[in-house]
């Protein structure tokens, strides 16, 4: 075995790694959509899907058989080449982005020093899967919620930026692991309060979810963007937004719950736990809230978020410079 | 570092002929996209990875989001495609084309002769490092840009506000707020549509 030289094994080790945190998060997706079925339905007090299995747990394997053998129709009048790239890309940027979260100290795909904007980098491609999803479709209902989508996106990106300036000034680093250590004594939530609650507004916006699912309003837009699609290119955006709920769960437990810190239990149980009640919350909030009109939306993004972030960044700053003038 | 500095060079330049050759106005941007990504690439294998990821989101991921918003909303057909055929035709592009290529003709002579191989493996510059260069040797530059985008804001509202004015008067004829309200988007939303579409004619 002259090969298998301690380097090999680092590698070895680190495309292990990659491919289980790959594995567990469109695991994690896949399992959510009957997950909020299951919630959904305890939350407004009915059943929700219980049949097959113990507790209903095999609809997913028979949603799946559903979708998978489906048939997979492109209709003549769409744009065949951008009709297929845009659930790839709805899925890919989503996933790619689980890259750069330290799960625990020695778990963690890559650890950039650009971490953060390798982050937003990922969601600012994501605006394309909805815009070329909706355009290709050749469907006016389609192309309303693909013009929706982005103009949404593009106000909320505006400031989750900004929103999380505030945390990447007090770590002092881009570098998501950099940011975990520094949670260590005080997690980011308490000094960075209104930066958590842009962010979380922010990270539902970027997901499209309830409440802020004006681009696939069924009652307006019939599906929105992906009404032409049908069996797993649909699906694809169906797991995609879980993967993007779990994603945003994630980042705000590494960016303002100190990640994997915490007493007693091993930290891998405190990451898991921690992502696990802000899905819970994403799906609470689908339950309770109506969706706003659409207007709406767009104000409290430009009027009450962004000026909120600026504000929350300035006297971070300021803070920052009368404790530790030098800079740190 | 160096295969994935040409790479991804050669990436740019094929994106580019194809932003410059293609005939349908969203492929056209596809590839616009694929190139801003591709130049990002060129960033991380220089050691800027600051400067790839504020490549890719900033221009590939909002600007170009406009463009690609905008050019949706024109619903371009077959007119539009024959028109970029027409402007493919040798006798458009060849007088420019010979120009620009005694132009790089001289910038490889250039390149050639100077010694830029070893500046490929440079040390990774950190983001820290960029916000101090920004905000210490260059800080006039900075707020010199500030300026610009301030003013180009200030005249982007302007614009804006002088067409709501108009309708704030209609308000007062229409009975309904809400139709006046609609009729302010509709009509703003075609000025943009009509803007851009002179720009490109004039192009």
């Amino acid at each position: 075995m002259s090969w298998w030289t301690p380097q090999v094994e680092a590698i070895a080790f680190a495309l292990f790694q990659a491919l289980v945190i790959l594995i567990a998060a469109v695991g994690a997706g896949a399992l959510l959509t009957m997950l909020e079925r299951r919630l959904l339905g305890l939350w407004q007090d009915r059943y929700g899907p219980n049949r097959v299995g113990p507790f209903g747990v095999m609809q997913l394997l028979a949603d799946m058989l559903k979708i998978l053998f489906k048939e997979d129709w492109i209709p003549p009048f769409a744009n065949r080449t951008f009709f297929v790239l845009a659930p790839a890309i709805a899925m890919a940027s989503l996933l790619l982005s689980f890259m750069v979260i330290p799960i625990t100290p020695s778990w963690g795909v890559a650890d950039l020093h650009i971490g953060l904007l390798f982050f937003f980098a990922m969601a600012g491609i994501n605006v394309y899967a909805v815009l070329f999803g909706g355009w290709s479709s050749g469907n006016k209902y389609a192309l309303l919620g693909a013009m929706r989508a982005s103009a949404q996106t593009l106000s909320y990106e505006v400031f989750i930026g900004l929103s999380l300036m505030g945390v990447v000034a007090m770590a002092g680093s881009f570098n998501m692991r950099e940011i975990v250590a520094a949670q260590e004594t005080v997690w980011f939530i308490v000094p960075q309060f209104f930066g958590f609650c842009t962010f979380l507004v922010a990270g539902i916006a970027v997901t499209h979810r309830h409440p802020f699912d004006q681009p696939e309003a069924e009652q307006e837009l019939a599906d929105g963007y992906h009404v032409e699609y049908s069996g797993m290119k649909w699906g694809m955006f169906f797991i995609g937004e879980y993967v993007g709920i779990v994603l945003v769960s994630t980042l705000i437990v590494t960016l303002f719950l100190g990640g994997w810190h915490g007493p007693w239990l091993p930290p891998i149980v405190w990451f898991l736990l921690k992502t696990a009640v802000f899905v819970g919350f994403f799906v609470l909030l689908r339950a309770a809230l109506p969706r706003p009109r659409y207007d709406a939306v767009m104000s409290f993004g430009w009027k009450i978020c962004l000026p909120l972030t600026l504000i929350n960044l300035l006297v971070t700053g300021a803070l920052i410079l009368v404790f530790s003038p030098a800079g740190g | 570092m160096e295969i994935a500095f040409y790479l991804s060079a050669v990436v740019t330049v094929l994106a580019t002929l194809g932003v410059v050759t293609g005939r349908h106005p969203v492929h056209a941007l596809l590839y616009l996209i694929v190139s801003l990504i591709a130049v990002a690439m060129v960033f991380f294998a220089l050691g800027a990875p600051f400067a790839g990821a504020l490549e890719i989101i900033v221009y590939a991921g909002a600007i170009m989001v406009l463009f690609v918003f905008v050019v949706m909303m024109l619903n371009l057909g077959e007119a539009a495609a024959q028109q970029e055929s027409a402007w493919l035709r040798p006798r458009t592009w060849l007088g420019p084309a010979i120009l620009s290529g005694v132009l790089l003709l001289v910038l490889l002579a250039t390149l050639i002769g100077a010694d830029v191989g070893g500046r490929i493996e440079g040390e990774t510059l950190t983001a820290k490092a960029v916000g101090t260069l920004l905000f210490g040797p260059y800080l006039i530059v900075v707020e010199l840009a500030a300026m610009l985008l301030l003013a180009a804001l200030v005249a982007a509202s302007h614009l804006g506000r002088s067409e709501s004015h108009d309708e704030a008067h209609a308000v007062h004829q229409v009975p309904s707020k809400r139709t006046a309200d609609g009729r302010g988007r509709a009509a703003s939303e075609r000025s943009l549509g009509d803007d851009t579409s002179s720009e490109e004619t004039s192009r």
